[in-house]
C-alpha cells in the first residue's frame, strides 16, 4: 500500500477542497479498513485448495490476495466476512470462523 | 497467473482493481461484484458517468473515492444524458485536434431506479441519438440505497417498503419492466442480460457492448442480501438460481438477433429461487404457481424469439 | 476591422457561439428561444460551426449533457427559456457547484401557470441563488458581446463558474437590429482555448461529484461562495479587456443621465432602452431624473450600486416579477437590503409591471417615475404597486 494518509472529512477546512470538490487521489478508499465490519473471517486450507482462483474472482470487495505461489489468502484489512468465498470454493477449502474479540 | 492476469480456462481476468477495496457496499453485495468485474472487463481507457444510487453512494463519500477510473456523477436520472455530453465532447475535441486521438470507452452506469424509472427518458434519448456508449444497469430490483423502495424492476410478489406485502396486498402488483426489450425496441445494436454468478459471460458481454459502434446496453441482475433478505454468502447461488429457474434468463440481442446464453433441458422450479429470499416469504403456494406460470410463458416467448433469429 | 450587420438578437447570440468555436451545443427548443438552437443547428449542418450538436430530449438532459461535455474539457453552450429553465432547475445548481463553465443564453419568459410564452423575469428570479454569473442585455450588440465575453470569464481558471446571459423573450430575442461583428482573428485573440486541469482523463483519473456528508457539506458551500464572490473582480476585468479588444465597455451598474439626478429609475434588461426615452423626455422638461441599468445581477454589485445611487433622493426600482406573499419585486427588495446600512441613501419605491409580455411604453415609464416618486414621499397602502393592471388593486398588504 502507498504511504499516504487519508484525511477524515472532519479534518478538512474549506480551503483544503479542490475546485468543484473533485477528488484527485484516485482509489484512496484503499486506506479504509472495512475489515472492522466482519463477524466471521475466512480461513483457506492449502491442503484442500487447488488454486482455482474462484474465491478471488467472486469476492465483492477484492479482499482476496493472489500470492506468488499461486495460492490465495484473505486480505483481512478489507474482508467484510460475507462468506461468499467459502460458498463458491469447489474444494470446500475455505471455512468461515468467528472473528476473535479484541 | 500470467503477469497482470489470472487465467480461468481460456478466460484472462485482469488483476487490477479499478474499484478500490475499502468501499461501503454491504457485506456480500452482488452489485459490488458486478461493478468490480465490469471494470476489469473495461480496462483503464474508460470514462464513467454514474447515476445516484448504491453504486455512487457506496464508492464516493467525500473526500474518499474507490474509483481508479475517471468518474462523473451529477444526479439520479441523467446518466444517459451525461454520457452523451462526455462522448460528444471528447470526440469533438479529438476531431478538432485539441486532445490526442485515443480509443476511450464511454460507459454510463445506473441502478434499476436510475434506469427503468426516473432515468428512462435520458437513456432512451441517448440510444435514439446513436451515441457511442455502453449503458450498464445494476438491477437489485428496488431503490435499495434509500431503503428498499419499489421500482418498475421489482418483480411481481416481492415485498418492498413502498409496496409491502400486507393483509390485503401481495406486495409488488406489477410485472418487472423488461429493459433489455425496451432497448431492443429502440433498434439498439447490442443488448444483453448478465449476472455476476456467471462472471465470464458478464465480462464478455461488457467487452462486447463496449466495443460495439453506437449504443449498447447490459442489464445485470445484482443480488442484494440487504433488500432481498437473503444470507450474504448466498449471493452467487441466488444469482445462479435466478438463471436456472428461467426467472432471469441470460441472453443477448445483436442487431435484433436473439441468442440464449444459458439454457437447460428442464428449468428448475421458480420456487427454489423465491424461497431463499425473505422478500418473497409471504407468498402462498398459489402465488408461487402464478409466478411459475408467468415464468413459463415469458421463457417460451424468449425461446421463440431465439428460434426466429 | 469589424463589420456592421443586421441580425436578429437570437442569431447574434448564435454568431457569438460560432465565433467562440464552441465544442458542444446541447439544447432543447422552447419558445421564444428556438431561433438560437435552430441557427446553431443550421451552422453545424453547413459546416460553419465545427461542434457536436446534441438534440437532447428535454432541458434536464440539455444541462446534463453540458455537464458531461464540460467535465471532459469541452467548450459548452446551451440555451433555454421559462419552463425549460424550470425543468433543468436541479441541474443548474449542479453545474455551478461542480464548477463547470457552461454558458447559457436565456430568452426570459414568464412562468406558468397560466402558460405564457412572453417575456418577464420570473424565470430569472427562480434561479437567483444558483451561483451562476448572471448578466442582462438591452440590445442585439449586447446579446452578442455578453455571449462572447461569457466564455472568457466562465472558463478563466480562477473563476470556473457557469454564466447566464439574459435577453428578454421576443422583445429582444426576435428583434433585428444593426450590430458590429468583430473579425474572427480578434475573437481568437480575446478568447483563449478552454483548458480544464481536472478534466476527466484516463491518464489522471479524477472523481467528480462525490457525496457530501454533513461533516463536509458546509465547507464545500463556503468554498463555493468565497470563489463566487471573488469572481466579480474577474467579471469586471473581463469587461475591461473586452473594451480594450472591441471598443465597447460594460460595467456592472451603468448610469444614464444620472448626473445630478434626484430621482433614479432602475431597470434590468431591454426595457431599459424604453425607459431611457422616458428619461430623455423628462430631462427635456427640466426634470432631474436618470436611469440605472443593472447589468450584473450575480454576483450582486453592492459597491457599484451604492456608489451609483448615492446622490439621489429617490430610487424607483422596476421589477418584472412578483415574489408572491413577499416584499414585492425581488430586485427592489435586494436593493433595499443593499442600501439598508448606508448612512446616506435614497428612499426606495418599487413598482412591478411588464409581466407575461405586457408591453411598456415610454409614457408608462414616465408614469413609473412619477408614481414611484409619490410613493417614496407619501408611502402607499400596498407593499408594491402594479403598472397597467385593469381593476383597482388593494390587498397587497403585510
Amino acid at each position: 500500500m502507498a504511504e499516504r494518509r487519508l484525511k477524515a472529512a472532519e479534518e478538512l477546512t474549506w480551503r483544503d477542497l479542490e475546485v468543484g470538490n473533485v477528488i484527485t487521489d484516485a482509489g484512496n478508499a484503499c486506506l479504509r479498513r472495512t475489515g472492522d465490519w466482519r463477524a466471521e473471517k475466512p480461513v483457506i486450507d492449502k491442503e484442500k485448495c487447488n488454486k482455482c482462483g474462484l474465491c478471488w474472482l467472486y469476492c465483492p470487495d477484492g479482499a482476496i490476495r493472489a500470492l506468488e505461489d499461486g495460492y490465495y489468502e484473505p486480505d483481512l484489512f478489507y474482508c467484510k466476512g460475507c462468506g461468499i468465498c467459502a460458498k463458491v470454493c469447489p474444494k470446500e477449502a475455505v471455512t468461515m470462523i468467528e472473528e476473535e474479540e479484541v | 497467473m500470467q503477469g497482470e492476469f489470472i487465467k480461468f480456462g481460456k478466460n484472462l481476468v485482469s488483476m487490477k482493481e479499478y474499484l478500490a477495496p475499502g468501499h461501503n457496499f454491504c457485506t456480500g453485495c452482488g452489485e459490488a461484484l458486478a461493478i468490480r468485474l465490469t471494470c476489469k472487463a473495461l480496462g483503464e481507457n474508460t470514462i464513467i458517468a454514474m447515476a445516484t444510487g448504491c453504486d455512487e453512494v457506496c464508492t464516493t463519500p467525500l473526500p474518499v473515492t474507490s474509483w481508479r477510473l475517471p468518474w462523473l456523477h451529477t444526479l439520479f436520472e441523467n446518466a444517459g444524458a451525461e454520457i452523451s455530453g462526455a462522448e460528444a465532447g471528447l470526440t469533438t475535441l479529438m476531431r478538432k485536434g485539441k486532445v490526442p486521438q485515443r480509443d476511450i470507452k464511454f460507459v454510463a452506469m445506473a441502478g434499476d431506479g436510475g434506469t427503468s424509472d426516473i432515468g428512462l427518458q435520458s437513456l432512451s434519448g441517448a440510444i435514439e441519438r446513436g451515441h457511442n456508449f455502453l449503458y450498464v444497469c445494476w438491477d437489485n430490483e428496488a431503490y435499495m440505497n434509500t431503503g428498499i423502495q419499489r421500482s418498475s424492476a421489482t418483480p411481481y410478489g416481492a415485498s418492498t417498503t413502498t409496496a409491502p406485502a400486507g393483509k390485503v396486498s401481495i406486495g409488488q402488483k406489477t410485472r418487472k419492466k423488461n429493459m433489455v426489450e425496451v432497448c431492443v425496441a429502440h433498434g439498439i445494436p447490442y443488448a444483453a442480460s448478465a449476472c455476476p454468478s456467471y462472471p465470464f459471460d458478464l465480462m464478455n458481454k461488457i467487452r462486447k457492448g463496449a466495443e460495439v459502434k453506437g449504443p449498447a446496453y447490459v442489464h445485470i441482475l445484482s443480488v442484494c442480501p440487504t433488500g432481498w433478505r437473503s444470507p450474504s454468502n448466498l449471493t452467487i447461488e441466488i444469482g445462479r438460481l435466478a438463471v436456472e429457474t428461467g426467472v432471469f434468463p441470460l441472453y443477448e440481442v445483436e442487431n435484433g438477433h436473439y441468442k440464449l446464453n444459458v439454457d437447460r433441458p428442464k428449468l428448475k422450479p421458480a420456487e427454489e429461487y423465491l424461497r431463499v429470499q425473505g422478500r418473497f416469504r409471504h407468498l402462498s403456494p398459489s402465488d408461487m404457481q402464478e409466478i411459475q406460470e408467468r415464468v413459463n410463458v415469458e421463457y417460451a416467448r424468449l425461446k421463440s424469439r431465439v428460434a426466429c433469429s | 476591422m469589424s463589420r456592421r450587420v443586421a441580425l436578429e438578437a437570437s442569431h447574434a447570440v448564435a454568431e457569438a457561439v460560432r465565433m467562440a468555436g464552441v465544442d458542444v451545443v446541447a439544447a432543447y427548443p422552447i419558445t421564444p428561444q428556438t431561433h438560437i438552437p435552430e441557427r446553431l443547428a443550421e451552422m453545424v449542418a453547413n459546416g460553419e460551426l465545427d461542434a457536436a450538436y446534441i438534440p437532447v430530449e428535454s432541458e434536464h438532459s440539455a444541462m446534463s449533457a453540458c455537464l458531461g461535455a464540460s467535465a471532459v474539457g469541452a467548450r459548452t453552450f446551451t440555451t433555454t427559456a421559462g419552463q425549460g429553465l424550470e425543468l433543468m432547475h436541479e441541474v443548474v445548481y449542479v453545474a455551478s457547484s461542480m464548477r463547470y463553465p457552461v454558458v447559457m443564453a436565456i430568452c426570459n419568459r414568464a412562468l406558468s401557470a397560466p402558460i405564457s410564452v412572453w417575456a418577464d423575469h420570473s424565470d430569472v428570479m427562480a434561479v437567483r441563488d444558483t451561483s451562476w454569473i448572471q448578466v442582462f442585455c438591452q440590445n442585439n450588440q449586447e446579446a452578442f458581446d455578453m455571449t462572447l465575453w461569457a466564455f472568457r470569464v466562465g472558463e478563466d481558471p480562477e473563476v470556473l463558474f457557469p454564466v447566464m446571459v439574459h435577453l428578454d423573450g421576443f422583445t429582444l430575442s426576435h428583434v433585428t437590429e444593426p450590430l458590429f461583428l468583430p473579425e474572427q482573428s480578434e475573437v481568437d485573440e480575446f478568447l483563449p482555448e478552454f483548458s480544464y486541469r481536472l478534466a476527466l482523463n484516463p491518464d489522471r483519473p479524477t472523481t467528480h461529484g462525490a457525496l457530501g456528508f454533513p461533516s463536509i457539506y458546509t465547507e464545500t458551500k463556503v468554498a463555493q461562495e468565497v470563489a463566487f464572490r471573488k469572481s466579480k473582480g474577474k467579471v469586471i476585468q473581463g469587461w475591461q479587456e473586452f473594451g480594450d479588444s472591441f471598443g465597447r465597455c460594460y460595467l456592472p451598474v451603468e448610469p444614464y443621465k444620472a448626473e445630478g439626478a434626484e430621482v433614479l429609475l432602475l431597470t434590468m434588461g431591454s426595457l431599459g432602452e424604453t425607459a431611457k426615452m422616458a428619461i430623455d423626455m423628462k430631462r427635456s422638461n427640466g426634470e432631474p431624473v436618470g436611469l440605472i441599468n443593472l447589468r450584473l445581477w450575480r454576483p450582486f454589485p453592492f459597491e457599484e450600486l451604492r456608489q451609483a445611487v448615492r446622490g439621489a433622493s429617490t430610487l424607483v426600482v422596476f421589477d418584472r416579477c412578483i415574489s408572491f406573499g413577499g416584499p414585492g419585486g425581488p430586485v427592489c427588495s435586494e436593493i433595499r437590503s443593499a442600501l439598508y446600512d448606508e448612512e446616506a441613501r435614497p428612499r426606495v419605491a418599487g413598482l412591478v409591471g411588464a409581466l407575461g409580455g405586457r408591453d411598456m411604453s415610454v409614457r408608462d415609464f414616465e408614469f413609473v417615475i412619477d408614481r414611484g416618486r409619490e410613493i417614496a414621499e407619501k408611502g402607499s397602502d400596498e407593499i408594491f404597486e402594479l403598472v397597467g393592471v385593469r381593476g383597482e388593486v388593494s390587498g397587497i398588504r403585510g
